[in-house]
């Protein structure tokens, strides 16, 4: 399985244009923040920028918090994601301990799948897709 | 969000109450300048100046902001401390998502706060806060400052002025997310009459995006144009900055308050040198994945002993050549450090670099003395011209006073005229001769971005002026098309009037009141008649004798026809400026 990895931020110069590929694509919304990558500076735009991505986690916190099974557990790292199981009850975004999962005004959650559509979009080449190692299946 | 009407907030300083107003009109005037001309009728008064609290400070996108790659610009419109005439100023940074995201076509402020305010909004989200206590706060502190306060860290949008803004300077720009600016012709003096320190946009909405596979598909084929094309590398690669030794190789290049129009010593100024020795990194505005924003960073002792600090600025051709060739600057490093100086007031670095050239120019023939210049500028003195800047964000005297209102209007009391290097507004930097001072001078907000003159001068040898005319007002606008949309101009060249037909019928505009051509066309009558009943008198504006005694690779300015080209021109302004009863009367 491959995760996508924000490999070289250094690079960025803040377009957010891999948010808005995101939202467009997988999600058909226009937005920069319903997006599985959301990008801000790190602390006022002379900083340069930081990227808000799932890091693919094995086990994943989410997944662990999440009470009905709406985000599972992927094998490798990362979770799945179902949302006609989600209740919105914010949980998710609440055990991600780097702030991945961003949730809209109606408390659904966007995040990071790692299909990898948005790296095409970056014109610095930030992202890429990189192979996770293999795990075995996980008892369900 | 897809709609036929427009969904504008209206902040009132006055009474600290903010409304929501749903108005017609798309199909009309589109968005963008179109839409600001259209508010500035509805919120604006034609018969008090510019500094009354009902005068409106608006800002608008357009209807594909967002949708569409390097649709990532915000049209601000107010009528100008400078001329006190309605006009318009242009910036990116994340000022237009964040206000597609916070589901406004447009943000108008009206009214005086008390005591310095700052705003904040968004789609569910209104904060009026005393900040008194930053009174005085250069345009840099002030970023920093309003970033812990408010809300919303990576999508929204902070605007803000400097000490200039604050003491009614008339060239204070608006700072937008510390690259960008709001920057000619005084929308940094609009908010300063309107104790306005700030204003912060947070983009907290998305919207669904259409059915069907047309504009993905629309989508794919105009962001491919637009990174692949030859065109954008250029804003990319070096930057604007890339045009300083061209324009010397054509002796079009400002120099010296336009004592000269080329130098040996552009090279040491040119883009490729910023790139060289001090280019930092790239920046983008939201939406664009050009990234022509160049930080330049300069290394800066401050002290004995290896103490060093460091300064970050962005950098382009009119910096350089402003407070550069202007002034004579001829390091780089130079350059950005009285840059640096006219961030932190927040003034256009344009009008701040041509108004000391023409001070320089003053001291230097006697025209002023030091008593009134404070101190001893000299061409090339960059920690001279430094000090000069904060005299002019925050003047201690008569002269500087007046020099930030102008260089024009000082002149005309300290005398200087005829080398006051000022077209409507000191002057962008371009001298390639008759047709762009004719386009700058009379213009609509004398800019080099209302048509373009400098390029017409340099592809056309001939000086046919029924043809210079044409071009003037056919490409002034299809640019006003691509305001409507604000649009960043350097994608004129891909987006042509059909693609921008074809982008808007792919997101459901389908009922617009004509073709696009044809609301360029009405919304370049509607500016003008704006501008017009203010008092413009386009067939009354003197260009200054400087400009009729350049020579450029053509050979001297052909002040015959550069006369008759203003004539023509300041007619066809006064024809499409007109009333509807004069229209019908013809």
């Amino acid at each position: 399985m491959k995760a996508l990895r924000a490999a070289r931020m250094e690079r960025c110069i803040g377009c957010h244009s891999c948010s808005l590929a995101c939202a467009r694509q997988v999600h058909k919304v226009l937005s920069w923040n319903k997006a599985g990558i959301r990008i801000s500076s790190a602390g006022g735009l002379s900083t340069g920028f930081e990227a808000r991505l799932c890091l693919a986690c094995h086990p994943a916190p989410c997944a662990e918090a999440c009470p009905t099974g709406s985000l599972s557990q992927r094998r490798d790292g990362g979770v799945i994601q179902k949302r006609n199981l989600c209740i919105r009850c914010g949980q998710c975004a609440e055990a991600c301990p780097v702030d991945a999962i961003f949730l809209d005004h109606q408390v659904n959650p966007y995040v990071c799948i790692h299909c990898g559509q948005c790296v095409a979009y970056c014109p610095h080449d930030c992202l890429e897709m990189v192979d996770l190692p293999r795990r075995e299946e996980e008892e369900r | 969000m897809i709609r036929d009407f427009f969904r504008v907030m209206v902040v009132n300083l006055t009474t600290g109450k903010t409304s929501l107003k749903e108005l017609p009109g798309r199909g009309e005037v589109l968005g963008g300048a179109g839409l600001a001309a259209h508010l500035f009728r509805e919120f604006g008064h034609i018969d008090r100046d510019w500094d009354d609290p009902e005068q409106p400070l608006i800002f608008a996108i357009g209807p594909l902001t967002g949708y569409f790659p390097l649709m990532s610009k915000t049209c601000c419109a107010f009528r100008s401390p400078y001329h006190n005439q309605y006009t318009e100023s242009y910036a990116g940074g994340k000022s237009a998502l964040s206000l597609r995201f916070a589901d406004l076509d447009a943000l108008v402020v009206t009214g005086k706060a008390k005591r310095l305010t700052a705003v904040c909004v968004g789609s569910r989200l209104v904060d009026i806060r005393d900040v008194e206590y930053m009174r005085g706060f250069d345009a840099i502190q002030t970023g920093r400052v309003l970033r812990k306060i408010f809300p919303g860290s990576g999508r929204r949008s902070i605007m803000r002025i400097g000490p200039a803004g604050e003491n009614l300077s008339a060239f204070a720009c608006i700072n937008v997310d510390t690259y960008r600016h709001f920057g000619r012709l005084g929308g940094g003096t609009v908010m300063g009459a309107k104790n306005l320190k700030a204003i912060c946009v947070v983009g907290d909405r998305g919207f669904d995006l259409p059915e069907g596979k047309a504009y993905p598909k629309l989508y794919k084929h105009i962001f491919d144009q637009l990174t692949t094309t030859e065109m954008m590398a250029k804003y990319h690669g070096l930057g604007t900055a890339v045009n300083i030794n061209p324009l010397n190789a054509l002796k079009s290049l400002p120099w010296k308050n336009l004592q000269q129009t080329s130098s040996p010593q552009a090279e040491n100024i040119s883009g490729e040198t910023f790139a060289d020795d001090t280019l930092l990194r790239n920046a983008a505005c939201a939406g664009c994945p050009v990234g022509c924003i160049h930080v330049g960073f300069v290394r800066e002792q401050f002290q004995t002993n290896n103490q060093y600090l460091y300064r970050q600025v962005g950098y382009d051709y009119e910096p350089i050549f402003s407070c550069g060739g202007m002034l004579e600057v001829t390091d780089a490093a130079e350059v950005l450090r009285i840059l640096d100086v006219i961030e932190k007031e927040g003034l256009d670095c344009m009008s701040a670099g041509v108004a000391l050239a023409w001070a320089t120019e003053a001291l230097e023939r006697g025209v002023v003395t030091e008593q009134d210049t404070l101190l001893p500028l000299k061409w090339g003195d960059s920690e001279t011209y430094m000090r000069a800047v904060e005299h002019l964000g925050r003047p201690d005297n008569d002269f500087y006073r007046l020099l930030a209102q102008g260089t024009m209007k000082c002149a005309k009391q300290y005398g200087g005229e005829d080398f006051a290097c000022v077209l409507g507004q000191e002057m962008a930097g371009y001298a390639t001769g008759e047709v762009f001072f004719v386009a700058e001078g009379l213009g609509f907000r004398h800019s080099h971005l209302d048509s373009g003159g400098y390029a017409y001068d340099q592809k056309h040898d001939e000086k046919d002026v029924d043809k210079a005319l044409n071009f003037l007002l056919t490409d002034g606008r299809e640019r006003i098309v691509l305001n409507c949309m604000v649009g960043c101009l350097f994608s004129r060249g891909v987006y042509k009037e059909d693609l921008l037909a074809e982008a808007l019928e792919s997101v459901g505009y389908g009922d617009m009141n004509g073709s696009v051509a044809d609301v360029g066309k009405r919304v370049q009558r509607m500016r003008w008649r704006l501008r017009l009943q203010m008092g413009y008198r386009p067939d009354e504006v003197v260009i200054p004798k400087r400009y009729t005694e350049i020579t450029t690779w053509k050979g001297p300015v052909d002040v015959n026809y550069m006369n008759a080209l203003r004539k023509a021109y300041a007619a066809s302004i006064l024809e499409m400026g007109a009333d509807p009863e004069d229209e019908k009367a013809k």
